[in-house]
């Protein structure tokens, strides 16, 4: 993955950074908001990587920080709108969770902008292009991760 | 890194006699009966570490705790051994099973990165003095991390361990160093067999130690302190720094301080690294004893004797470390004491979680508090 300019006067024209995004989007919602993002051939960003949870609850912030420690440049955090849980309270604990992970992030140094939480549901795929475009661009705005060797 | 045989042999398992003493005063293999230090030695032995040990999921329950090795006749280090087991059952890819969603584990191979430029003083306080350079510098560890992840479920500050130990060095006269590159002293990556990062780290810290023109660091952390003063030379070489538990420096500096009356009853957790890996029992009661009219009533197992909080290394927290802790906190309050004082960050975390969980009763529902910020209450 590119992770440096090429030098200058490089045959390629100036190669642009490309980040290392990771999704963790819950089964009910989130994961079928992709879904019908694809169904519906909305044009957006190919950089990140989605991993589906049963529920944005499960996601300790354990798993996002193990994201970052494995080379993320950014971790994204998405599931049902408030109210929509289909576990009842499972993204309040979501909230919980990302109010820890923001604190930790803070104290490591990263930029807060590095992490996001999102609700995106099932019938909303256009909306699920258009989070990922903006996580990804915040992303990339905010340069490769200081936590790789 | 020493081979597993090496070990053996370094450990002195093979002096064992299999008499059981070990089995019979840990504390895992009281409420865990799959788990004995004597098998393990015996197993070490007559198959050099081979796979079927190094795959066996008890290997990861032993606390370190070190009363086994107390106990033992023939002298033999089972902790080094353990130690040692669990970076060869790394290497082939085993591991135990990481408390919080391995977060802390994270956190820690995460400072192993040289270009990470952490945020971490957000806890130093206008009223506090502190230097970038000098002669004394203030370890504070992971603290700032403990808050972040502990503080909204367990409403506990660690970093007021942080203040309380700078106010009490204030005290004294000395102004401490508190260096923001510091970074985690891998205790707990070393006790779960990652040595590579935790010799990444440890490189990293006492670089960064020198570079503030410290002679001596105190820290207010039994883990750090134990790591630090015993654990860096053998990976490091010589420091060219001395290593002090803060309630040593207390002790050094008794004459400093004009604490407060406190006519509290309190009783103290000696935490296995400060007591057992260190030796310390003395210093932290003596620096208790400052403070007038403040009881300190000892448990039916203290000193070298106490009994282990129940976790370390956030590794295999679950049933018996809960067993262990409902006991132990039990034991505390039956003292009759409405405070139980530790000396180690995270025996208060351990066992705050323990008593927020709902079984803790009514007697052995006490305060806990570390011993930096009982004796800065009374400055
Ligand atoms: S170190 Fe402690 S927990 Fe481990 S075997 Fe010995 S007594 Fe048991
Ligand atoms: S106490 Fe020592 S000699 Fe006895 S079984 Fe344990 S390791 Fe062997
Ligand atoms: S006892 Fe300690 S390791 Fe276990 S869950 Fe509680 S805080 Fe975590
Ligand atoms: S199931 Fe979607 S957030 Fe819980």
């Amino acid at each position: 993955m590119a992770r440096k300019k090429s030098p200058a006067g490089g045959k390629k024209k100036k190669e642009e950074f490309v980040p290392r995004i990771v999704v963790f989007a819950c089964n009910w919602c989130s994961y079928a908001g992709a879904d019908s993002a694809g169904v519906n051939r909305i044009q957006y960003s190919p950089h990140f990587r989605v991993i589906r949870t049963m529920c944005s609850g499960r996601v300790h912030p354990g798993f996002v920080l193990r994201a970052f420690e494995m080379g993320a440049d950014g971790v994204l955090v998405s599931g049902c709108h408030i109210g929509d849980c289909h576990y009842i309270f499972g993204n309040e604990r979501a909230v919980e969770n990302y109010e820890k992970m923001k604190a930790l992030v803070r104290t490591l140094g990263l930029e807060e902008g590095r992490i996001g939480l999102e609700w995106v549901s099932a019938a909303e795929g256009p909306r699920w292009g258009q989070v990922i475009d903006e996580f990804v661009e915040r992303v990339r705005r905010l340069g490769p991760s200081p936590v790789g060797r | 890194m020493e081979s597993v045989i090496q070990s053996i042999r370094s450990s002195r398992a093979y002096s064992c006699l299999e008499c059981g003493k070990c089995t019979a005063s840990c504390p895992i293999a009281r409420f865990n009966g799959a788990f004995s230090p004597r098998r393990v030695v015996a197993e070490a032995i007559e198959r050099g570490g081979g796979e079927h040990l190094l795959a066996d999921e008890l290997l990861w329950e032993c606390l370190t705790c070190g009363i086994c090795e107390l106990r033992c006749p023939t002298d033999v280090h089972f902790g080094a051994l353990v130690r040692s087991l669990r970076a060869a059952a790394v290497e082939r890819g085993f591991a135990g099973h990481p408390s919080h969603g391995g977060v802390l584990q994270s956190l820690m191979r995460m400072m192993t990165s040289p270009t990470l430029k952490q945020d971490r003083m957000w806890w130093v306080t206008e009223d506090l003095e502190v230097e970038s350079r000098g002669e004394i510098l203030y370890f504070v560890g992971c603290l700032p991390y403990f808050d972040d992840l502990f503080a909204p479920d367990l409403n506990l500050r660690s970093t007021d361990i942080a203040r309380s130990t700078v106010q009490l060095l204030n005290a004294a006269g000395i102004k401490p160093v508190v260096d923001s590159n510091e970074r985690c002293c891998g205790h707990d990556l070393l006790w779960t067999g990652d040595v590579e990062n935790f010799r990444r780290l440890a490189e990293h810290n006492v670089a960064a130690i020198r570079e503030t023109g410290a002679t001596v660091v105190v820290t207010a952390c039994a883990e750090c302190a134990k790591t630090l003063r015993d654990v860096y030379p053998e990976w490091v070489g010589p420091l060219g720094f001395e290593v002090k538990h803060l309630s040593s420096l207390i002790v050094e500096h008794a004459s400093s301080f004009r604490f407060k009356e406190n006519t509290g009853k309190v009783t103290f957790q000696d935490p296995c690294r400060l007591s057992r890996h260190m030796g310390e029992v003395a210093a932290p009661r003596q620096a208790m004893g400052l403070v007038p009219g403040l009881e300190l009533v000892e448990m039916l197992h203290s000193g070298v004797n106490a009994v282990c909080c129940g976790t370390s290394a956030w590794t295999n927290c679950g049933q018996t470390s809960r067993s262990i802790q409902a006991e132990r906190l039990q034991e505390a309050g039956s003292t009759g004491a409405a405070t139980l004082v530790t000396a180690c960050p995270k025996c208060q975390i351990h066992f705050r979680c323990a008593l927020s969980d709902g079984r803790a009763d009514a007697e052995n529902n006490m305060n806990i508090q570390d011993l930096s910020v009982l004796l800065a209450s009374c400055l």
